[in-house]
């Protein structure tokens, strides 16, 4: 294995990832705040929300078309640079993003075409029941890539079948209702809808600030105060801390969330500041809030939250019974009915994918010397310090989105948005945050989640395709220089559309009769 | 339920349904967006042109989306070893296509002439270039890849980019790139308003349609007299596990013919090929723009089929290794796999084919210049 390849591998994965998650969480949270807008319109009967829905839809449609291009990419990617997890785990992680497709990609597809098109060929009841379904289609797409994502988190009703020398399904429920797929669904669909809710009160909280388009922004403003404060307390309560109880390398993620070098007494204690120190497996100047750690992590009082030390002495074990499997593979590679062999698979098939972290140090696990095998259980361990602050500001910034829209509920409910200045201003300012804390979420899971690709079952440097540097180079520049082009395009559309404002197809906005529009606020 | 072997063979049915489902649907699109620097010569001409596809080519992309996650879940062989054996090709039409849905949504957005030409020539490369590269991996399909797999089963390929372009492979690039264009000629001439857009449609129409017709043919004469070809050695397993290691494959002149002698009900497919492309170039000169689109159809299926039959049940041979080749008996998921997939295709394919046609029902009609000059939701 070229460790060159792998690692562009990897940072190609990442930047087009998380390149393509700028996108998501606004369409997945825009896309619900239009039918509440639209609702309000079918409802209501009033002009104004018809002129709020298509403004927002018109910002919904320059975001919306960049998720699908660069969504585009993510879905042959595996394929393209990840050819032997493809061929490892295709047989389960296929499934749901095949499902996907059908039951999600179609929906949201079809009818946003007749979202935008159809304003003038469909009834009113019609249309919103379009815009429903474009909501539905992307919520439904995040449920099936965050099952198939859970799955690498947690590998669940697969066996490894030494004939196709592959991973195969073994039982779908439990593929399907992973808790780690379920925590991270509410987890992520939620950090979108904080997202969108972010944006609709920024550029509304603009334009009050500057007097234009009162009547879009104030009503925009009490739309997104309530669902954002829906949003980040659901972020932030049903955040998927509930899963990493479960597995090995999720119980790892979190000790290094917290720089937990080994295991303290319960409950355990949670660790607000710190500088871990990797070469000294310890973190300096600690200050930590006393039982919090154990109550959110293992729901108890009396159960331990796992220390890495005593993690990578697990993992130490489990490389030694997995070498056992490994030799037993190789045995029925040869004779596939030699039974003792498949006796000896069947005890420790468990542990497989931990021999295989020792191919990074030889070439055939079952030469590994203990000493080779004690030193590579530190493998297990990611990386410590980004793990430990990424958490930190991502959770600070979820923490602050809640005070935010708090505040912004207060507000509209008081009706004193449009002239709390120093609030508005904030939420101009605050517009980029939940980006940073969506982007770190990711980076935590995925970086957390090292060196596996898929927790326990095989490792991200076994499973990259067989290319060249050259030609990896050559696609990181093509898709940066293509990404680049059009962000830059996007984000000038988008300003261009804010500056415009909302009235682009509609009544000019200074005749638009303030005192008559107020009573709306009460409907 | 059914068991291995049926499961293998219904799902490299649907893996053609899949295939055929994207060229007829986005394949127009791709047809239309490659000629859309030459049917529109104004502004006003172009808008119609894209806004004939603005309202339903998202929908009919996800046919492309689909056919990659439907790979990856019943066949992962074949998703894990083409596309990253074809990997800069597939980084090109993965970069062209990016181009469409940006420049249908952008292009209009501001008025200047030089930005909405921009936008005009990158359409025309988020459609020329997936149709030729398309046709140019079909024919390194055809002609077998270079890879070879190791006993862990992991891809290594000896090949290189432009070692994929071959003059058979060429050949079928332009196919399909005629075969497309045909297709978005007869989409253009049912949805756009009589005039000079659609008077040029149907004469690149009847180019394409009549370079379908010739392509096609001498494709056929390659595959009957050229070095290409592929067949199975000694005895085969339906049922066995996937282990594409277990097959000895060979080259063999003339060996994508073969099917045809054994089953020769499977010449209905090429005859589909050509017959449709003439039945569509007559409907093009007629003034039958339903017999015109019909004939498009049944040519893209015919041509599909026809690749399809002639490698049965060869997926994906290996021109370099003798137990590398992938075929239906040996590359697909498990049974358990292809078996759930199954279901959740026959329940949700009708729900999407049904509101697919509900949405082309509510864009129903002509785009006019009239409304492209008036209807501010048009692209």
């Amino acid at each position: 294995m070229d460790l060159g390849v792998i690692d562009l591998s990897r940072l190609q994965f990442a930047l087009t990832a998380l390149y393509h998650f700028l996108f998501v969480p606004l369409t997945l949270g825009l896309s619900m705040m239009l039918v509440i807008m639209e609702a309000v319109y079918v409802m209501t009967n009033r002009p104004i929300w018809r002129v709020i829905t298509r403004f927002w839809g018109c910002i919904f449609a320059i975001n919306f078309v960049l998720g699908v291009a660069t969504g585009l990419t993510m879905e042959f990617q595996f394929g393209t640079n990840w050819s032997y997890f493809s061929h490892y785990v295709g047989d389960i992680f296929g499934a749901p993003l095949a499902i996907e497709g059908l039951m999600a990609f179609f929906l949201e597809a079809t009818f946003v075409g007749l979202m935008f098109f159809g304003w003038n060929r469909l009834s009113k009841l019609g249309h919103l029941i379009v815009t429903f379904m474009v909501a539905l289609g992307t919520n439904l797409s995040a449920l099936w890539i965050l099952v198939a994502n859970g799955w690498m988190q947690n590998p669940t009703g697969a066996v490894f079948n030494t004939d196709t020398m592959r991973m195969e399904v073994s039982d779908f429920g439990a593929v399907l209702f992973n808790p780690i797929a379920q925590a991270k669904f509410v987890h992520t669909v939620s950090a979108g809808y904080v997202c969108a809710a972010v944006v609709v009160l920024g550029i509304s909280a603009f334009w009050l600030l500057k007097g234009r388009y009162v009547a879009v922004a104030r009503r925009s403003m009490t739309v997104a105060a309530a669902f954002g404060l829906a949003g980040s307390l659901s972020v932030v309560v049903l955040g998927d801390e509930s899963g990493y109880a479960l597995t090995d390398n999720q119980k790892m993620k979190l000790a290094a969330i917290e720089a937990a070098w080994h295991t303290a007494p319960a409950p355990a204690g949670l660790t607000l500041f710190g500088i871990p120190d990797v070469a000294a497996r310890e973190t300096r100047y600690e200050v930590q809030i006393p039982w919090v750690l154990g109550l959110i992590a293992t729901r108890s009082l009396d159960k331990e939250v796992t220390g890495m030390s005593e993690l990578v002495l697990k993992a130490q074990e489990r490389i030694t019974s997995g070498v056992i499997a490994y030799d037993a593979v190789e045995h029925l590679k040869i004779d596939r009915t030699d039974l003792v062999q498949r006796a000896r698979f069947e005890a420790h098939k468990r542990d497989l994918g931990y021999a295989l972290l020792l191919k990074r140090h030889v070439a055939d696990p079952r030469t590994a010397s203990p000493q080779l095998i004690a030193a590579t259980a530190w493998d297990v361990v990611p990386n410590v310090p980004l793990m430990f602050w990424s958490f930190r500001i991502m959770a600070f910034i979820g923490f602050f989105m809640i005070a935010l829209f708090g505040t912004a509920f207060l507000l509209t409910s008081l009706r004193l948005h449009t002239q709390t200045r120093w609030f508005l201003k904030l939420a101009v300012v605050a517009i980029p945050l939940p980006w940073i804390a969506i982007e770190l979420g990711w980076m935590l899971a995925e970086i957390g989640r090292q060196p596996w690709a898929i927790e326990g079952v095989l490792p991200t440097f076994l499973a990259a395709s067989s290319l060249t540097r050259g030609v990896l180079w050559a696609t990181i520049v093509g898709f940066t220089a293509l990404y680049g082009t059009l962000a830059m395009i996007e984000v000038r559309l988008i300003l261009a559309t804010i500056r415009k404002g909302p009235f682009e197809h509609d009544e000019d906005p200074q005749h638009a009769p303030e005192h008559a529009a107020a009573p709306a606020l009460t409907a | 339920m059914f068991d291995y072997e049926t499961l293998r063979l219904i799902w490299w049915g649907l893996l053609g349904v899949l295939l055929i489902g994207f060229a007829l649907t986005d394949g127009f699109d791709l047809g239309v967006a490659a000629l859309l620097p030459f049917v529109g010569r104004s502004d006003a001409e172009r808008r119609m042109v894209i806004n004939a596809i603005g309202p339903t080519w998202e929908g009919n992309q996800v046919w492309f989306i689909l056919a990659g996650g439907a790979i990856f879940a019943a066949w992962p062989f074949v998703y894990a070893i083409s596309f990253s054996g074809f990997y800069l090709a597939m980084f090109l039409v993965l970069a062209a296509l990016i181009l469409r849905p940006v420049g249908f949504k952008y292009r209009s957005k501001r008025p200047d002439a030089a930005w909405r030409s921009r936008w005009d020539w990158a359409l025309f490369v988020g459609g020329f270039v997936p149709a030729l590269v398309f046709g140019v991996a079909v024919g390194n399909v055809l002609s077998g890849a270079p890879f070879r797999l190791d006993n862990d089963l992991r891809t290594f390929f000896d090949g290189s980019f432009l070692g994929l372009f071959t003059p058979f492979t060429l050949l079928c690039g332009l196919l399909s790139v005629a075969m497309l264009v045909l297709h978005g000629s007869a989409w253009l001439a049912i949805k756009v308003e009589h005039g000079a857009v659609h008077d040029r449609a149907r004469t690149f129409g009847t180019v394409a349609g009549l370079a379908s017709l010739v392509l096609f043919a001498i494709g056929w004469a390659f595959v009957a007299y050229g070095d290409i070809g592929y067949h199975i050695v000694g005895a085969i397993d339906p049922a066995g596990p996937s282990n594409p290691l277990r097959t000895t494959s060979e080259a063999a002149r003339g060996g994508w013919l073969v099917n045809y002698g054994l089953y020769p009900w499977m010449m209905i497919a090429p005859l589909l090929g050509f017959g449709g492309a003439a039945l569509s170039v007559f409907g093009i000169r007629r003034g039958s723009e339903t017999a015109a689109f019909a004939g498009s159809s049944a040519s893209a299926i015919g041509i599909i089929a026809t690749v399809g039959l002639s490698m049965f049940p060869f997926i994906l041979p290996s021109s370099i290794d003798s137990h590398s080749s992938l075929t239906v008996w040996n590359a697909s998921s498990s049974a358990r796999t292809l078996g759930i997939m199954l279901v959740v295709t026959v329940v949700f394919l009708p729900i999407v084919l049904a509101y697919t046609a509900w949405a082309y029902k509510v864009m129903f009609g002509r785009v006019t210049a009239h409304e492209v000059a008036t209807n501010p939701d048009f692209y």
